[in-house]
């Protein structure tokens, strides 16, 4: 059989083997509208609302971020249409303080949590875990559908807080008490704190369900011969993702109702010896710096669940473009694990100028900069996976390139920052807001786009236009490094981050041409991701019909289903696995799926 | 106006740009896919090189324009920054290595190993020596980073010498308090229920403890260090997480209320000298707070002045204990008749 099957050739390769199966069968139940499209309990289905709901999401924080970059470049100006539309958040067309700091609030949490963790990991791994392992559905389709309900809540409670009396949370997407605790601290200290707090203890029911869920069908689920070295990285990655998720999201709930507790019910978890808007409170013995202990005991594991399933999908698409196996397979799954242990080791870095004791702090240094040799171990293996390939530039694989050069980047500035003696300097500067921008959201934002363009054929049967794919990656590439690298700079001149208005100072008032520079580019690379959601929907309708079901020559299992797979995945009976997922290349053969035996005189080395 | 104007623009932008998607797409549907497939993969390869060389140019670029503005390595006002932008300029060294080196193969490969009919896919799944050596270089590499900068780190953490001043610096929304032991050099006890600003005690002194006595309070001015006298900061916070961000020290520690936190260090350069040095007559020692604390915390501004021992000494003389100034009558140096007068001019309106 010779397969010189190039992208747009045939690939039908569902072979059909005597497999035994359980009693599975394809669902023929009928499907009102509502059970296909709304309470689904299709995995596709499901990915489809996450992602739709991420990219609402995304279209919210992201127009957040615009308007704080207008008060940050153009200080001195005033646009009397915020007023129009924000009234007295933005009286006389200048962003008032709380309004502020309240939009950087909400654009932290949506991005980090709604956006990079429902909207990605959400999305993909209920795309792809039943897809790429052979299964029909997740092990348990209800308990998926009640993470993105749960997700949906969390969702509806957040947005009603930006239209409350007194204001979303204003606190900063980390909502340290005692200023997140007590209603005098400010008008983002009242009730649109409760409900930040609320809505993201749905969204943590949501995440655990969800990563509860992945778990028990990548081990349980997997079709025959699938074992888990035979897994595409993204399996692993969305495996670790999830473990990680399931182990640390609830110590943050914890810390969100003590929190409550001590807003609502008069405890001291956080509270000690306060004086605040001339009122002295009763409250003694709490620890403020116990909360951020539990927060970040999630938060520092937060950013590897956002840059796991993005660090996965990357390896996929760059070994199936390349048309070259991913090198070192078994070194990247175990820098994946590496960095799942690491990741839980590490969350006081974030708090090196607490008062924490400076022993203690020696581990944290080590350990945080441990992280450096199995994420250098990544790079350096997408580099030789490039290296002597046959590269496809589809828009998927111009944002893994992208992924890989900003997570460099943006790695990178990470040893500056882990290291406690710089940190001591650099610690809540423009640094760190430029430093893990690059690393953690564009970064991951280009893991995403990647996934989205590499399996929206997938997802919708259709390709998304893809010169309006190209236009959008180069803007965005060059949009990002205009606006966070220069930032860099800030930092290293001690701007510290959350000032608003630096004309008071005297070491800082020294980048107003930077500022206005970076937020002209900021509105231009807000508005490609609008035409690139434009791009997502009109091509969900009338993009370019995918007519073959193996667009890209690829191994893994999902092109093994028909192009519009049904709920059940596959007609007939599910594949049988009989080789690892990155055969690219091998014995002159450009592609070999998975689903192919081992032949009789093929190099036994993988 | 311009508002509409440029809303406007860009939706026309938006338009023309996905007419001309929509056309390609059509284009390439008659050209044969295929064709215009390798004829993009040709033209994002080429972008990919050319990103990467005016990439570098604008690394370079950058630098020039605003190498000039950062707080430069070794231009650090105290001992302790000295250690962090020694360990700054080892980091960046390190790191600029490693950036150039991979994001330049990064690109290049991706540009020499576009597609092309005449190669074929190397198959190259794994070698476990260039595993081994790129997990072993940067452990060896991270070990002397971590060494260094643990070295640097219980510098710098490390206990305050015993002749160390000491201020006592207490966050509050948005303003900075200072507090010096006065001449017993013992800051007096004090306690938040204590805390009565109408009572001139805005700190909460405890005045049973005979050590708040001479207490200087000031609040509103600079706060006064000596140069080459190694400090110690006491930092507390009345009321949210505050920080002391120290920039030209290189220096930061949070303020957290009912958890007091440390920091020592010694200033090596006096204002005067940093206004030499900087060719700023307008320099001044800024005290930023760097921990958000409510609508305030942009402006939640201190300033410090760094001075020779005679010039503290003689802005000290001029200090009163707050002491002084909630017992009037407790003043040696107070005049009674002064004392009524003022009492008399508080009471009666002017």
């Amino acid at each position: 059989m010779s397969n010189e099957a190039n992208i747009h050739g045939h690939a039908e390769v569902i072979t059909h083997h005597e497999v035994h199966h359980d009693e599975h069968h394809v669902h023929h139940h009928k499907e009102t509208f509502i059970t296909k499209y709304i309470f689904s309990q299709d995995h596709k289905t499901i990915g489809k609302q996450f992602l739709i709901t991420g990219i609402i999401w995304a279209i919210i924080g992201g127009l957040f971020s615009v308007l704080f970059r207008l008060q940050l470049g153009f200080p001195e100006q005033t646009f009397p249409i915020l007023e129009t539309f924000f009234g007295k958040w933005a009286k006389g067309g200048v962003i008032q303080p709380e309004f502020y700091y309240a939009l950087v609030t909400i654009h932290g949490t949506v991005l980090v949590f709604f956006v990079l963790t429902a909207g990605l990991s959400g999305t993909f791994a209920n795309l792809l875990i039943p897809l790429q392992i052979g299964a029909r559905d997740m092990a348990s389709p209800f308990l998926n559908m009640l993470s993105y309900w749960f997700f949906f809540i969390a969702s509806v409670i957040m947005f009603a807080s930006l239209f409350v009396h007194t204001g979303p949370a204003s606190g900063g997407w980390t909502v340290y008490p005692p200023l997140s605790a007590l209603h005098q601290a400010g008008d983002g200290s009242k009730i649109g704190m409760d409900l930040w707090l609320v809505s993201m203890a749905m969204f943590i029911v949501s995440s655990l369900l969800g990563g509860l869920n992945y778990i028990a069908t990548i081990l349980n689920m997997r079709t025959k011969g699938m074992s888990m070295t035979r897994m595409p990285l993204t399996m692993w990655a969305i495996l670790f993702t999830a473990i990680l998720g399931v182990l640390s999201f609830p110590v943050l709930l914890s810390g969100a109702i003590l929190l409550l507790f001590d807003r609502n019910l008069g405890t001291s978890f956080y509270l000690s010896d306060i004086y605040i808007a001339g009122q002295i409170l009763p409250n003694e013995g709490g620890s403020a710096i116990l909360f951020q202990h539990l927060f970040w005991f999630l938060g520092h594991p937060e950013v590897y669940i956002i840059l796991l399933p993005a660090m996965g999908m990357v390896s996929e698409i760059l070994s199936v473009n390349s048309r070259k196996p991913i090198f070192g397979y078994m070194a990247m799954v175990g820098s994946l694990f590496a960095i799942a242990i690491l990741a839980f080791l590490v969350w006081a870095h974030h708090m090196f100028v607490t008062g924490l004791n400076p022993f203690l702090g020696a581990f944290f240094v080590l350990l945080t900069l441990l992280i450096a040799v199995p994420s250098a171990i990544k790079v350096f293996n997408w580099i030789t996976t490039l290296w002597r390939g046959n590269i496809r530039f589809t828009p998927a694989t111009l944002f893994a390139i992208g992924f890989v050069s900003l997570f460099i980047s943006g790695g990178l500035t990470g040893l500056f920052l882990g290291n406690s003696t710089i940190d001591i300097h650099l610690h809540d500067t423009k640094f760190v807001v430029a430093h893990f921008h690059i690393v953690m959201g564009v970064a991951s934002m280009f893991g995403m786009f990647a996934g989205i363009y590499h399996w929206f054929p997938k997802m919708f049967g259709r390709f998304l236009n893809h010169t309006l794919g190209y236009i959008h990656f180069w803007v965005t590439i060059i949009g990002a490094y205009l606006i966070f690298w220069p930032m860099h700079y800030e930092g290293l001149a001690g701007v510290p981050r959350r000032y608003l208005d630096l004309r008071d100072w005297h070491a800082f008032n020294k980048f107003d041409d930077l500022n206005k520079m970076i937020t002209v580019v900021s509105i231009i690379v807000f508005a490609m991701q609008l035409m690139f959601v434009f791009n997502f929907f009109y091509s969900i309708f009338k993009g370019r019909k995918v007519r073959t079901s193996n667009p890209w020559g690829s191994n893994t299992l999902e092109w093994t289903t028909p192009i519009n797979p049904g709920h059940g995945n596959w007609p007939g009976e599910i594949p049988e696995v009989h080789r690892w997922a990155y055969d690219y290349g091998k014995d002159g053969r450009e592609f070999i799926p998975q689903t192919e035996p081992v032949g009789p005189n093929e190099t036994k080395e993988h | 106006m311009t508002t509409t104007f440029i809303i406007l623009i860009l939706l026309l932008g938006f338009l023309i740009t996905f007419q001309i998607a929509k056309a390609s797409e059509y284009v390439s549907v008659m050209r044969g896919e295929e064709k215009s497939r390798k004829q993009n993969n040709r033209i994002n390869a080429f972008l990919l090189l050319t990103f990467l060389v005016l990439g570098l140019i604008g690394v370079y670029y950058c630098n020039e324009r605003l190498g000039g503005k950062i707080l430069q390595f070794g231009s650090s006002a105290s001992n302790h920054g000295i250690d962090v932008d020694n360990m700054m300029y080892i980091t960046l060294v390190i790191t600029a290595i490693v950036f150039f080196i991979t994001q330049i193969a990064l690109f290049w490969f991706a540009y020499k190993y576009q597609e092309s009919d005449k190669r074929k896919a190397y198959y190259y799944p794994h070698n476990n020596k260039l595993e081994v050596i790129w997990t072993a270089i940067p452990a060896i590499v991270l070990t002397v980073m971590v060494g260094f900068g643990l070295y640097y780190w219980f510098r710098i953490t490390g206990e305050a010498p015993k002749d160390a001043m000491v201020v006592e610096v207490t966050g509050s929304q948005f303003k900075w308090e200072f507090r010096y032991p006065g001449k017993d050099k013992v800051l007096g006890k004090k306690f938040y229920k204590a805390i009565d600003e109408g009572a001139n005690n805005p700190l909460g002194q405890l005045w049973d403890d005979p050590a708040n006595h001479d207490d200087i309070y000031v609040t509103g001015e600079d706060m006064h260090l000596v140069v080459n006298k190694p400090v110690k900061l006491v930092i507390n916070a009345k009321d949210v997480i505050h920080d002391v961000g120290l920039s030209h020290f290189r220096l930061k520690m949070d303020a957290v209320p009912g958890t007091p936190t440390t920091m020592w260090f010694t200033p090596i350069k006096t204002t005067a000298q940093m206004k030499k040095e900087n060719n700023d007559p307008d320099f001044v020692y800024e005290l930023s707070c760097d921990q958000m604390c409510g609508q305030g915390h942009f402006k939640m501004r201190g300033t410090i002045v760094v001075e020779s021992q005679e010039e503290f000494d003689l802005w000290m003389a001029k200090q009163k204990p707050k002491y002084y100034l909630a017992f009037p009558d407790k003043d040696p140096n107070a005049p009674k008749t002064d004392t009524t007068t003022t009492k008399i001019a508080a009471i009666m309106p002017q």
